[in-house]
């Protein structure tokens, strides 16, 4: 007779008080397949801890997100922000589907350009851009975002020995009534910063000003501040106009549009209640659409949202190493996955489902990583399946930042697989190892022996 | 051996009542087998056995289980914390 699967006997007190902090149960199906593929295949041929990336998801997710932005403004662009995950795999699929690069460091650059974007389709960002890297940007024709004085007056005195006009914008800081105003990248909007940079700039008359870009915050839960810095950026771009007779190509809206995540502390989930694409296109659009551009005069809109577009392709594969108590009773796992892995857990109450089928008895559970260490913890409060030793959980949505914020620290990376639109599994990033991790170091001579 | 006091009982669906605190309780399945092998003053060899032939587990999973159910049997007060008299 075949015998029953077995699953640990608990016992749960039943309340009829406030809800704990615990919350209600949230998982009712078991995640046993990402795009066709079963979770246990997958661990079987690549181990476990595995990130895994849908292909068919990051392609759905972007056209959704292009087709809200190009059904309500004419001239659209996408740049794919290398940092929220610059796996050469994925940077190809959002290029493939027409995404410049956004870059914000030299390395990124020249991944970009590794992959085979052209130099004139790379947005260079971020306030940390060497000689080095503004001599390559202005070599490939990039369009340089301008983050402070000392890069503004850099790229001047490049222009002249290299005599060519390089192509820039300026990054612009404002409020738009959210908290925290973001205002250390770029100049300031409101005390007259921007108009400073923007007067140097066309006065020297070395550089090209093609564009405005900013970037208003992270995560953000309301569109309606992309609307009131859309507004601010066209009438920098009109105040252009009017006071140079300068045409500005685009406006570059950055991004900070926020996943389906749930922020620690949220009451509600994230897939409830944050907005949509629709949301922020609209705003940004009608702001644009309702300012005094004539309509055959509207610059380029130019989106850098990294988050929303690839966060829900990401999944993490991890596995229940122990079940154990605290002193006061309080039931824990102890999965392999971390926070060396797993950096949103710091901020994202994310949602984690069995790998395998379970019953209705669930158990308020602490979520625990592998390191010995006290902040390595994935879920303070979870409500679970009661989970056995060696199965797996599946985390969703963690295509972003983790696989470029991810530490080598107590244990190595793993592996990174694509599924692609067949269904067909393909490694992306190999694992670490022992060798691949020694080869960086150094050990000098004398260092070499010990006794003990 | 391990006593559940005899006033306290578990249902079909898995709802234990305590008369004497006045709390109820909910467990699962295999749960409600333990508490009943465990009113029939079986021993944990006996329990053990009966669920190691019924269910995929091994004898050490089972036996980490077995105790840590035990113990928030006692931290609820099912059982009697010096295990000897019944109440």
């Amino acid at each position: 007779m075949q015998k029953q699967r077995y699953e640990r006997p608990v016992i749960k007190k039943l309340e009829t008080n406030m809800p704990n902090k615990f919350g209600t149960k949230t998982e009712y199906t078991p995640k046993t397949h990402i795009d066709g593929v079963a979770v246990k295949e997958l661990v079987k041929e690549y181990g476990s801890p595995l990130f895994v990336i849908s292909e068919k998801t990051i392609r759905k997710t972007y056209r959704e997100a292009k087709k809200a932005f190009s059904t309500r403004y004419p001239k659209v662009q996408f740049g794919w922000s290398y940092k929220t995950n610059y796996l050469s795999a994925v940077c190809n699929v959002f290029h493939q589907e027409g995404s410049w690069a956004e870059v914000v460091s030299g390395f990124e650059y020249q991944k970009a350009l590794l992959n085979g974007v052209d130099g004139k389709k790379i947005i260079f960002n971020g306030p940390d851009k060497t000689v080095d890297d503004l001599e390559m940007a202005i070599e490939n024709d990039s369009l340089i975002h301008i983050d402070h004085l000392d890069e503004l007056y850099t790229i001047i005195e490049l222009a002249g020995k290299m005599n060519k006009k390089p192509k820039v914008a300026i990054r612009v800081n404002m409020d738009t009534g959210i908290y925290p105003m973001w205002d250390r990248f770029g100049f300031n909007y409101e005390n007259g910063q921007a108009w400073d940079a923007l007067n140097k700039i066309v006065r020297s008359e070395k550089l090209e000003l093609v564009g405005l870009h900013t970037h208003i915050g992270t995560f953000m839960l309301s569109a309606n501040a992309y609307s009131v810095a859309a507004y601010k950026m066209a009438d920098l771009a009109l105040g252009i106009q009017k006071k140079y007779n300068h045409e500005i190509k685009y406006i570059d809206m950055g991004g900070g549009f926020s996943s389906k995540n749930t922020l620690k502390g949220a009451y509600l989930p994230g897939s409830d209640t944050n907005p949509t694409f629709d949301d922020f296109a609209e705003a940004i659009t009608s702001a644009l659409i309702n300012s005094d551009f004539k309509p055959d005069q509207l610059p380029l809109l130019i989106l850098e949202t990294g988050r929303a577009l690839i966060d829900d392709a990401g999944f993490l594969i991890g596995s229940v190493i122990s079940n154990k108590r605290l002193a006061d009773g309080k039931r824990t796992t102890i999965l392999d996955i971390g926070v060396n892995l797993l950096f949103t857990s710091f901020w994202y109450d994310h949602k984690i489902s069995p790998a395998q089928p379970f019953t209705q008895y669930t158990e308020d559970t602490v979520l625990y990583g592998p390191l010995c260490m006290n902040i390595d913890v994935i879920r303070e409060n979870a409500n679970l399946p009661l989970l056995n030793k060696g199965e797996q959980v599946v985390v969703h949505s963690v295509g972003a930042y983790n696989m470029t914020q991810w530490m080598q620290f107590i244990t190595l990376r793993p592996n990174i697989v694509m599924i692609d639109e067949k269904g067909k599994h393909h490694l992306i990033r190999e694992k670490e190892s022992m060798e691949s991790i020694n080869h960086f170091e150094k050990v000098p001579e004398h260092l070499k022996k010990f006794e003990l | 051996m391990t006593k559940i006091k005899s006033n306290v009982a578990v249902s079909e669906s898995g709802f234990v009542f305590n008369p004497i605190t006045g709390e109820s309780y909910s467990v699962n399945p295999v749960a409600a087998e333990i508490f009943n092998m465990l009113k029939e003053n079986k021993s944990f060899d006996e329990i053990e056995k009966e669920l190691l032939e019924k269910y995929q587990v091994d004898a050490e999973t089972l036996e980490k289980d077995f105790n840590d159910f035990i113990s928030m049997l006692k931290q609820y007060q099912i059982i009697d914390e010096n295990n000897e008299k019944e109440v």
